[in-house]
């Protein structure tokens, strides 16, 4: 009862047959090895399982990996470029955004995602946007600092290039 | 935790979906956003042996104002509904709800339309539609037919809808002036099912009450339209003693169960206050406040 699905995983294409049951989850995990993306409740609660989906955070513990056929999917390994930590990882590793490191992953995915939409947000704006990712050890904090962080960090870096074009014209 | 096994259909138009759900009959299930189906596939509490996803079909997922009818297609996801400018000008019931539906991350995914046709007696979106006296589109290989969504919740988790039906269509009545709305919703954290919420839906003319809707969440075996309340103000001008017999009335309506949110008497509490506070609240929305 395999099905054959090609999904874009972190800019690299994936094919494999899977089972429709299988979870999205899973076929990171265990078809893929990309362990970086966490079970953590099962039940949708918790967020420590989100991924992007086209861009957009999702429960991959509730999303069948059949109907991730044809989309791109970013996981956490997908965030390393070069070497380099994006700038949500070095802000979480600078602002101590993380104890036992668990829901570490879901929250720098749905963040990245936030700043995409809202590159300048407020300390609520954050707070809103995690309210689906669930950490046990920060009492959150530091992970709102982070995030504050690495919208700095951001839109300076993107503020460079524009500014090189400008300069350029 | 995995799903029972079933085959996995992912059409591309409604057609081919409702010939696939005739084929199936009671083994055919259709998955939209996926976010409480998902789940219950994984705890087993459902077993289809055949998944119709309607998630690749264009065209499902729309908002639209037309001929008097706000038309909502059954892709319009909850994420869409919290950002929708014209949800926020003219149905605040609506605008106010999205954004209390589970939580973000779901909301991203997770369908108006499916959280309908899932009813779950603490699902939120029934409670809108009755309160704004909607209809719903239900569509089979045989025809399509139109339900009130007073008509269409029999119990928990039981609608009107056919194994081989698709909810292709939410038709809400379009504002008319003076119309204002509000949902209130009472819930221990981000996430969580309600403990009680109340929509209210209310049209002023010249100075009384034109219509009023009103719907209760998690307080009975479904979502509950309370009609004595809202006949109670029906041309009535909208004073604290209208407020007060109306919202007496929706607490007499609510039906609710003690557990760990509360108890009978408090959950009837707060129908009572939110029913009061939502008739305020959309009062002065009607009126072009707030």
């Amino acid at each position: 009862m395999g099905q054959s699905i090609t999904v874009t995983v972190n800019g690299e294409q994936r094919s494999a047959e899977v089972e429709p049951r299988l979870l999205l989850v899973h076929f990171l995990r265990e078809k893929l090895r990309l362990t970086g993306t966490h079970i953590g409740c099962d039940t949708t609660h918790c967020g420590a399982c989100t991924v992007l989906v086209d861009g957009t955070p999702v429960k991959s513990c509730t999303m069948l990996a059949v109907q991730a056929d044809g989309q791109q999917v970013t996981t956490v390994e997908g965030l390393l470029t070069g070497g380099a930590l994006h700038p949500m990882q070095a802000a979480f590793k600078e602002e101590h955004g993380l104890q036992c490191g668990f829901c570490t992953p879901g929250m720098m995915l749905t963040s990245i995602a936030l700043l995409k939409d809202n590159p300048d947000p407020t300390d609520d704006d954050i707070r809103w946007a995690l309210s689906g990712n669930i950490c046990r050890c920060t009492g959150y904090m530091n992970i709102v600092k982070a995030v504050k962080s690495a919208a700095v960090q951001m839109k300076a870096a993107a503020a460079v290039p524009a500014a090189t074009a400008a300069a350029r014209s | 935790m995995l799903p029972a096994p079933f085959e996995y259909h992912a059409p591309r138009s409604v057609d081919e979906a409702l010939d696939l759900l005739d084929q199936f009959g009671d083994e055919g299930k259709v998955l939209a956003g996926g976010q409480s189906l998902i789940p219950l596939l994984k705890l087993r509490f459902a077993s289809p042996a055949h998944l119709v996803d309607i998630n690749k079909i264009k065209d499902l997922d729309f908002i639209e104002e037309r001929d008097g009818t706000l038309r909502i297609g059954p892709l319009f996801r909850h994420k869409a509904a919290e950002r929708s400018s014209l949800l926020a000008s003219r149905y605040q019931v609506m605008a106010d709800a999205a954004p209390m539906i589970a939580d973000p991350i779901i909301r991203n995914r997770g369908t108006i339309a499916g959280s309908v046709a899932h009813a779950d007696p603490s699902g939120d979106w029934g409670t809108v539609l009755l309160a704004m006296d909607a209809e719903l589109v239900l569509r089979s290989k045989k025809g399509s037919r139109t339900v009130k969504a007073r008509d269409f919740f029999s119990g928990p988790f039981s609608t009107a809808l056919e194994p081989t039906e698709i909810l292709t269509e939410i038709r809400i009545p379009a504002a008319k002036p003076m119309t204002g709305g509000a949902y209130l919703k009472l819930e221990r954290k981000v996430g969580d099912f309600a403990t009680v919420a109340v929509a209210v839906q209310l049209r002023m003319d010249d100075g009384k009450v034109g219509s009023a809707g009103i719907g209760l969440t998690a307080v009975g075996p479904q979502n509950i339209k309370a009609e004595k309340a809202e006949a109670s103000l029906k041309g009535v001008r909208l004073d604290d003693a209208a407020i007060k017999q109306a919202a007496a009335l929706a607490a007499d309506a609510s039906d609710p169960k003690a557990d760990h949110r509360g108890s009978v008497e408090y959950k009837r509490n707060v129908v009572r206050v939110f029913t009061e506070r939502g008739l305020k609240r959309a009062s002065e929305r009607a009126r072009g406040g707030g």
